[in-house]
């Protein structure tokens, strides 16, 4: 197939893909469309089968790793972790709404980078909304915090954020030094949120809730021992060459075992918590991204972003990397531009991930085009007041974007 | 005549202060009604941030308590301590769902004497801002006499910072005397 013919159906099979993952018709999972959308273009052979191949070979660890993770957190949740971690927000807070904003901020930032954001957006945020509105607290600060965090704390480590794991496969970072490197701007983007957070919600961290009555849940010891020796297994396994991923399956297996034995969970929860549906999705979008990339969209976009390691080259990376994120979705954006920058070495890959990752808290749905649809959904209903919330999003992600920027190209030259 | 009816806005955070401005301004024989109102967009920009992650919600887990039940479950709970201040038999409670500042607006269109509302915000010192967002709507458009009070003590006036540009200070007594 001529190469012009070839890129435009592959863009198109994108366009679907993505337009299915948003639009989610019927519920149906994201997989449906774009599974078929990646096997005709292998049939067609307007993807070789040995790229294909070696996509499917580079991604399969970081989609095993990504499912690890997320049973790791369903576990997490079901032997209570973050139910306690509520507690302990509400009795450290003694009920003052700045004290709990700020434990809010050091829960969720630790949660996103051990767990994922995945972990904060579905597991955290019930608990803090709940744990807020029980001490008769305003709900608002806190919640949009923990969203907020969900993005712009997902910097620190490979497991905080899918793209982060997709780029951990190319960057050829152990996670240490990946941990290393990103402390800093992680730092940074916590700090930022930190000082526009508290300024913009002044007006509503106010009185002082009833904690009395509160009391803190003990440690759920075995399940916190266990996620602490998984995070120390990350490192170690990286270390030694083994994939990380192995310390995040040993650490969900430690927790499944006995949590199906004394019920907490059963196998059958376990198994669709993989989300294998989702994984699908992964790899064929992976392998449609990857089939553009080849035709020619993959040299334009390395076109688009200078490939030094400069501050300025930084910010340019970070910058066009939060506009794409914006506009189709973080995850295909790194997809896109990942291959583009992985041979300019670890500086322009995590520049990528500063904007990919925080450039989403500009729109509160992660992309203009999922925030377009859902305004289409609920325009049937009453109008929802999001203009704060997106005037919060304006004023946070351009200092995020810039400070995180500059403390990684501080943290380069610190590192060598 | 006709007893006062006195609407009184319950915010966490600073209800107290307008129940016990209520009490301690108003005839106990007054209409009271309590006011909640759940703004719509802390659920939505909870529920919506699952959007942004595709369909990798935890598919397997239960699903947790809706955000609006909590909401609703804890605005009831608040109406009723705000009640028990009140402490007045007779006293009516609201509880509303939508936007904040509008659907306050329209609570107090009829028949309502005046709305009791608190400052929000740092109230250990006088200005420069102390009204939110949506209390700044609801002083602004409000059909009814508003009575505006400090949610707990009143600063004192030397809270007020000295302007830098502003006129000197007096001088020292000292000088008068000349």
């Amino acid at each position: 197939m001529p190469s012009p013919l070839a890129e435009t159906l592959a863009v198109l099979l994108l366009i679907a893909t993505l337009g299915c993952a948003i639009v989610r018709p019927r519920g149906l999972p994201e997989a449906v469309v774009a599974v078929p959308a990646a096997g005709l273009l292998l049939v067609l052979g307007v993807l070789p089968l040995g790229q294909a191949g070696a996509e499917a070979g580079s991604l399969g660890p970081t989609i095993g790793f990504l499912a690890a993770v997320l049973v790791l957190a369903n576990l997490c949740d079901r032997y209570g972790l973050f139910e306690a971690a509520g507690s302990w927000m509400a009795a450290g807070s003694r009920g003052r709404p700045v004290s709990l904003l700020a434990l809010v901020f050091a829960a969720a930032s630790v949660v996103t980078a051990v767990l994922s954001l995945d972990a904060t957006v579905v597991l955290l945020t019930p608990v803090v909304f709940a744990t807020v509105a029980r001490l008769h607290l305003r709900t608002k600060p806190h919640v949009y915090a923990c969203t907020h965090l969900a993005n712009s704390a997902s910097l620190l480590l490979p497991v905080s954020n899918l793209t982060n794991l997709l780029a951990f496969g190319a960057s050829g970072l152990s996670f240490a030094r990946f941990g290393a490197t990103m402390a800093l701007p992680w730092l940074a983007a916590i700090g930022v949120e930190w000082l526009v957070l508290r300024r913009f919600f002044a007006s509503d961290l106010v009185g002082r809730g009833d904690a009395r009555e509160v009391t803190p849940l003990p440690v759920p010891v075995f399940v916190t021992t266990v996620v602490g020796l998984t995070l120390a297994g990350f490192f170690v396994t990286s270390a030694f060459n083994v994939s990380p991923a192995f310390a995040a399956l040993g650490g969900a297996l430690v927790l499944a075992v006995p949590a199906v034995v004394r019920r907490r969970t059963t196998l059958q929860e376990l198994a669709i918590s993989i989300d294998l549906p989702f994984l699908a999705f992964v790899l064929a979008l992976g392998l449609v991204v990857k089939a553009i990339s080849l035709h020619g969209l993959g040299s334009a976009v390395a076109h688009l972003v200078p490939g030094g390691s400069g501050l300025g080259s930084l910010l340019v990376i970070a910058v066009v990397a939060a506009v794409l994120a914006n506009v189709i979705n973080n995850l295909p954006a790194a997809l896109l531009l990942l291959p583009a920058v992985s041979g300019a070495g670890a500086g322009p890959v995590l520049a990528v991930l500063i904007g990919v990752n925080t450039g989403p808290n500009l729109t509160y749905v992660g992309s203009l085009a999922t925030l377009l649809w859902r305004r289409i959904l609920i325009r049937r209903g009453e109008e929802l007041p999001i203009s704060e919330f997106l005037r919060l999003g304006a004023i946070t992600v351009p200092p995020v974007l810039v400070a995180t920027t500059l403390a990684l190209w501080i943290s380069l030259r610190v590192m060598g | 005549m006709a007893p006062m009816h006195i609407v009184i806005w319950v915010v966490e955070g600073t209800w107290e202060g307008c129940v016990d401005a209520a009490r301690r301004h108003f005839p106990s024989d007054s209409r009271f009604t309590l006011l909640h109102v759940t703004p719509l967009e802390v659920a939505e920009a909870a529920d919506a941030a699952t959007a942004g992650l595709f369909g990798r919600g935890f598919p397997g887990r239960k699903p947790h308590r809706r955000y609006d039940d909590i909401a609703d479950e804890e605005a009831s709970s608040l109406l009723a301590a705000a009640a028990a201040r009140v402490g007045h038999p007779d006293a009516e409670v609201l509880s509303r769902r939508g936007r904040v500042e509008r659907e306050v607006i329209h609570a107090v269109a009829d028949g309502v004497d005046v709305l009791v509302v608190a400052r929000d915000g740092d109230h250990a010192r006088l200005g420069p801002k102390s009204l939110g967002h949506a209390t700044r709507f609801v002083v602004d458009h409000a059909p009814c006499a508003v009575l505006l009070v400090w949610p707990d003590e009143t600063p004192g006036i030397e809270s007020i910072p000295t302007p830098k540009h502003g006129p000197p200070p007096p001088p020292p007594p000292h000088e008068w005397r000349g």
